[in-house]
């Protein structure tokens, strides 16, 4: 059904990374590596942003990512350096998140209570008309990280699926559902948001 | 309420990763599925805030200087780190630090050595190019500012033609202008030009090199109809533009960059080709190369 067959959790980012000689970046080699990543700066930080949720958080993440793509420039294969540093960003973030704010990362999604009220309304009640910036931030920022990542990897970043499944080491089809259970949660939170500000339909 | 069945396919469909008969058979179920399709609808509408600027954020201001300064840092502590490990235990930090330094400051002097050993050769060989441009320019000079003329004329033809092509671009990014073709199959699109042009343009899947083929229109650039493919990176989207060579209509053309769009043009297996995109200069480029190949 989907174009790619999914190559399972085992490529996983952090397995990537390990494979990865740890050669000493040579004389020279700091230039060869801020050609390569330093465009994609406002792209490590977008993703690190949405994954911490803060911005001073996210500048350290993005830091320490950089060093250690620095680290693994030696086992960069050349070509897009996008996916390759998102992925070393991403990581960075999980042990950020992991470190300091480990319910950040258990936070679960409680679907009788978010799911409830979806169903009751008719069609012309879920239609989405038109999503202010402030309120689509503020659903995003409270999806549970699993689908706030992919996400923004698909709507901000453009990746394809396959992209992001190997970036997030999850099968391709997961990345499917997540970001069709994701969009669905990111709408039911704006209809809510929406029926607080007193006004039927989006 | 949207099928359960389709719900998870919808979103396949809304992101363009769903292969031809999946893609089809969405298409044909939407047809007849109001729910589905004001799902799509929704989630379109969706995607459309999503590019609101105020969603995206940049990193700011100073962090690319810090993060630059970091790496040097890390650099040159490794390199003082690989120094000092191959001068041993009895070399000091600060002889570790002066071998680091000294390649910097080497190739300076080599270099001058060799400039005074051949500068007389050089003199000569700039006399003698002093000759051979006056030989040359005594009996081929009538020849070159004709050649030059025609060249002109070929520039300001490749201008026009610029124009033409980038207004085509543009004109096919506004609503219902992007195909007449739309599919992600190089078997439906390559087909789909016979009979309604005298050539038959190379069509490429590249959806593993994440430029997925879109579909196909009819253009007209040059004078003449000309076969246009869509295809996509990221949100962006590129138009080739391809249509024969011409004997005595030769075109010069050149990669460019005009009101924030890349072209870039090459020739082959008979065809003129022209890409134009958005897209940043050194992926489109890339994606030429694919497309070459």
């Amino acid at each position: 059904m989907v174009r790619e067959q999914s190559r399972g959790p085992g490529s996983g980012a952090s397995g990537a990374v390990g494979r990865m000689a740890m050669a000493a970046p040579n004389a020279g080699s700091a230039e060869r590596f801020t050609q390569a990543v330093m465009p994609h700066l406002d792209a490590a930080y977008n993703l690190a942003r949405w994954l911490v949720r803060n911005t001073h958080d996210a500048e350290d993440v993005v830091q320490e990512a950089y060093l250690r793509a620095f680290k693994f420039f030696g086992g960069f294969q050349g070509g897009d350096a996008r996916p390759w540093l998102l992925k070393i960003v991403r990581n960075t973030s999980y042990t950020f998140l992991e470190r300091n704010r480990p319910a950040a990362l258990a936070e679960e999604f409680d679907e009788r209570v978010h799911g409830q009220d979806a169903p009751a309304l008719d069609a012309e009640a879920t239609m989405v008309r038109s999503v202010e910036s402030r309120m689509l931030r503020e659903a995003l920022e409270e999806l549970p990280v699993s689908f706030r990542e992919v996400l923004v990897l698909r709507e901000l970043e453009g990746l394809s699926y396959k992209e992001i499944a190997e970036l997030a080491g999850i099968p391709i089809g997961t990345v499917m559902s997540s970001l069709a259970r994701g969009r669905e949660r990111l709408r039911e939170a704006l209809l809510r948001a929406r029926a607080k500000e007193g006004t039927r339909g989006l | 309420m949207v099928c359960d069945d389709n719900a998870r396919l919808l979103h396949g469909y809304l992101d363009g990763e769903l292969d031809l008969v999946r893609s089809l058979e969405i298409e044909e179920h939407l047809k007849s599925c109001p729910d589905c399709a004001q799902e799509l609808w929704n989630q379109r509408t969706l995607r459309k805030a999503f590019r609101a600027a105020s969603v995206y954020d940049r990193a700011p201001a100073g962090l690319a200087e810090r993060i630059r300064a970091g790496v040097v840092q890390q650099q040159d502590k490794g390199a003082q780190q690989e120094a000092s490990a191959s001068a041993g235990a009895s070399v000091g930090a600060a002889e570790a630090a002066e071998e680091r330094e000294a390649p910097k400051k080497a190739p300076v002097q080599p270099i001058r050595v060799v400039t005074s050993k051949r500068s007389a050769w050089n003199w000569l060989a700039v006399a003698a190019a002093i000759l051979i441009t006056f030989a040359v320019s005594w009996r081929v000079a009538p020849e070159l500012s004709q050649r030059r003329n025609a060249d002109m004329q070929a520039g300001v033809q490749a201008d026009v033609l610029t124009e033409e092509i980038l207004s085509s671009h543009i004109r096919s990014l506004q609503p219902d202008h992007l195909y007449d073709v739309r599919s992600t199959d190089q078997h439906t699109v390559k087909p789909w030009f016979n009979g309604r042009l005298d050539f038959s343009p190379t069509v490429r899947d590249l959806s593993e090199d994440g430029y997925p083929l879109v579909g196909g229109r009819l253009d007209y650039v040059d004078h003449r109809a000309v076969a246009a493919l869509v295809y996509q990176r990221r949100q962006h989207l590129i138009n080739v533009f391809v249509w024969p060579e011409a004997k005595g209509n030769e075109v010069a053309m050149q990669t460019k960059s005009v009101q924030g769009y890349n072209m870039v043009p090459w020739e082959g297996e008979g065809m003129y080709h022209c890409a134009v995109s958005d897209l940043n200069k050194g992926e489109l480029e890339q994606f030429t190369e694919l497309l070459r190949k």
